[in-house]
């Protein structure tokens, strides 16, 4: 019950911020959001699967690269064309690397994810045609105006928490969490647990698209330190610190670490060091996040 | 391709892994050992390079640089240890991947506040600041053929230590099952340490002796990471020899690459990685352990 207080408190927050129409605010929340949408996507594999994957801020650059691509060469801007195209491409993209990284299992897995990511990372920065390490700009935006990305921010944000909850309650999801307690016995109960992955793979990886394509028309670029390992590092600091498994965690923990950045960036001119030691504090002495101070009892 | 350009190439790939081998074989030993995946590792490269520059810079002779900052390696090993990563035993893969993952910010600031941001260059010790003649055309310096040769010689000790001593006996125990090693009344805290600061050591060393040939700067030990996470996937993770073969397989890959197709040098090393995965998911030498 205070969850779902504590969610439509947020959710109504955001949204009333729209007809504010102040740019930082606009920016800010927008960027922070995206955030929410990377954490909950990621939660559904590392807090419902148990899947530690670090490819995710690589599906999110994949997508905001590919509509830089269409909007700078082929003057494909509308929306309607550009949002299923990136996401799909995302998705495809998730398929690919997904089936390759879960023949591989536990600390492999992290570590082949790790390596795909890296791949990406290189072949976009050290490549002139693709905008090398300064990136590329979207010359025309598929959604104008600040006001407008950020309505579409927060519908998408709203959407894909709708989406995942109804997902996981569904008995698919029930599976998911059976794979995470235990994959051998799911196994032996006649489910395919590696198709069952890789499906979870793919709609996160599409999710991440998601966030890729937005945040490419609310800030008209992207580069390839947004594809990097470092990025997906700070996705999974969001999910553990808001709590993973909550869903509701995650996007509220995304929210939270971008106030952090931006009053730590203030505050000193060494806010990494800041957000190391939360990073640490939290692994220690807060292994559930925010969420199971939230909560208080675990979850069954 | 002339033959000359072609050994040079060859003794370049196989020198380049040699030094990840001393970076991979420590994070291989310490995920075998102790169960615990170290991201922090590339961090110990890069304060390795640092502190050669920084050092060598105050003394200046590299190598007694290198004399003074493998002690402060150590030290600094232990001190991670105890201070972090021995909270992380009995934890889940994703608070190691956090946790660790903290140090390298921690790390990267650190570096940021204590030398900036420039790269800094490190001079060879003057008795190898020469070359040698590969061939008609191609030279090739002897801090790279030193760099080899200790990296051989440490290979060597390694595998001494590791087949032959009593302490070998017990990391080899302690890589194939540590609970029984507990057990039998070892005390594997110690045992724990010591690997983990030999590793820290390790991958300081490969920085040192990798600062006058790459340059110090920041991140550096983040590609040095990668990689070897590639290394250690390669040849199985808690398997030396495997490291050993993989980190040449990953050096000569990626020399060959920057030669034959620039630009996708560093794609090349992550197509062999997927290629051997889909031969063999744990490795060339992959480890009998399922659990972990």
């Amino acid at each position: 019950m205070r969850r779902r207080l504590l969610l439509l408190a947020a959710a109504a927050a955001l949204g009333a911020v729209a007809f504010s129409g102040d740019r930082f605010w606009l920016q800010f929340l927008g960027k922070a959001m995206i955030g929410s949408i990377l954490a909950m996507s990621l939660d559904l594999l590392v807090g419902f699967t148990g899947l530690v994957s670090l490819a995710h801020s690589a599906f999110f650059g994949l997508a905001a690269y590919l509509l830089a691509g269409l909007t700078n060469r082929f003057d494909l801007v509308n929306p309607v064309v550009t949002l299923p195209l990136c996401v799909a491409f995302a998705a495809a993209c998730a398929l690919v690397i997904g089936w390759l990284s879960l023949r591989a299992t536990g600390v492999y897995f992290i570590m082949v994810t790790l390596a795909f990511t890296q791949m990406l990372f290189y072949l976009f920065n050290d490549s002139p045609a693709l905008g090398g390490s300064d990136g590329l700009y979207v010359k025309t935006r598929p959604i104008e105006g600040r006001a407008a990305a950020y309505v579409a921010i927060w519908a998408a944000v709203v959407l894909v928490y709708l989406l995942l909850s109804r997902l996981l309650r569904a008995p698919y999801g029930r599976v998911l969490e059976g794979i995470r307690g235990n994959d051998q016995r799911m196994r032996s109960l006649g489910y395919p647990t590696r198709r069952y992955k890789l499906v979870a793979f793919v709609i996160a990886g599409a999710l991440a698209g998601l966030a890729g394509y937005l945040d490419a028309t609310l800030y008209g670029f992207v580069n390839p330190a947004q594809l990097g390992w470092r990025q997906s590092g700070l996705i999974l600091v969001t999910v553990l610190l808001g709590g993973r498994g909550t869903l509701y965690g995650p996007a509220l923990g995304a929210l939270l670490l971008a106030f952090i950045e931006h009053y730590g960036e203030r505050v000193t001119d060494h806010w990494n060091a800041l957000i190391a030691a939360l990073v640490i504090a939290v692994v220690l002495f807060l292994p559930r996040g925010l969420a199971g101070l939230v909560q208080g009892t675990p979850r069954a | 391709m002339s033959l000359s350009l072609f050994v040079l190439q060859v003794v370049n790939g196989l020198e380049y892994g040699l030094l990840l081998f001393l970076v991979a074989s420590g994070l291989t030993l310490v995920f075998g050992v102790l169960g615990v995946l170290n991201f922090a590792h590339g961090s110990f490269y890069m304060l390795g390079a640092y502190l050669a520059w920084w050092l060598s810079e105050r003394t200046g002779s590299l190598l007694v640089a290198i004399l003074v900052a493998i002690p402060a390696m150590v030290v600094i090993g232990l001190a991670v240890e105890r201070l972090a990563i021995a909270r992380l035993y009995a934890r889940d893969h994703l608070s190691q991947v956090l946790l660790t993952y903290g140090l390298v910010l921690l790390f990267n600031e650190l570096q940021r506040a204590l030398w900036g941001n420039d790269v800094h260059g490190v001079s060879t010790p003057r008795a190898l600041a020469w070359t040698m003649h590969l061939g008609e055309t191609q030279t090739w310096p002897a801090w790279r053929a030193f760099t080899a040769l200790a990296c051989v010689g440490i290979g060597v000790a390694m595998r001494q230590i590791v087949l032959k001593t009593r302490f070998g006996m017990r990391v080899r125990a302690g890589a194939s099952n540590a609970e029984m090693v507990e057990a039998l009344g070892i005390d594997v805290r110690r045992l724990f340490a010591i690997l983990f600061s030999a590793g820290t050591a390790l991958a300081g060393l490969a920085g040192m002796l990798a600062a006058p040939l790459t340059t110090v700067y920041p991140g550096m030990g983040e590609s040095v990471l990668i990689l070897s996470f590639v290394v250690v996937v390669i040849g199985g993770i808690g398997s030396i020899k495997g490291a050993f073969f993989g980190a040449l397989l990953v050096g000569l890959a990626d020399t060959f690459g920057k030669v034959l197709l620039p630009g996708f040098a560093s794609a090349i090393v992550y197509a062999v990685m997927a290629a051997v995965l889909l031969w063999r998911p744990r490795g060339l030498l992959g480890p009998a352990f399922e659990g972990r």
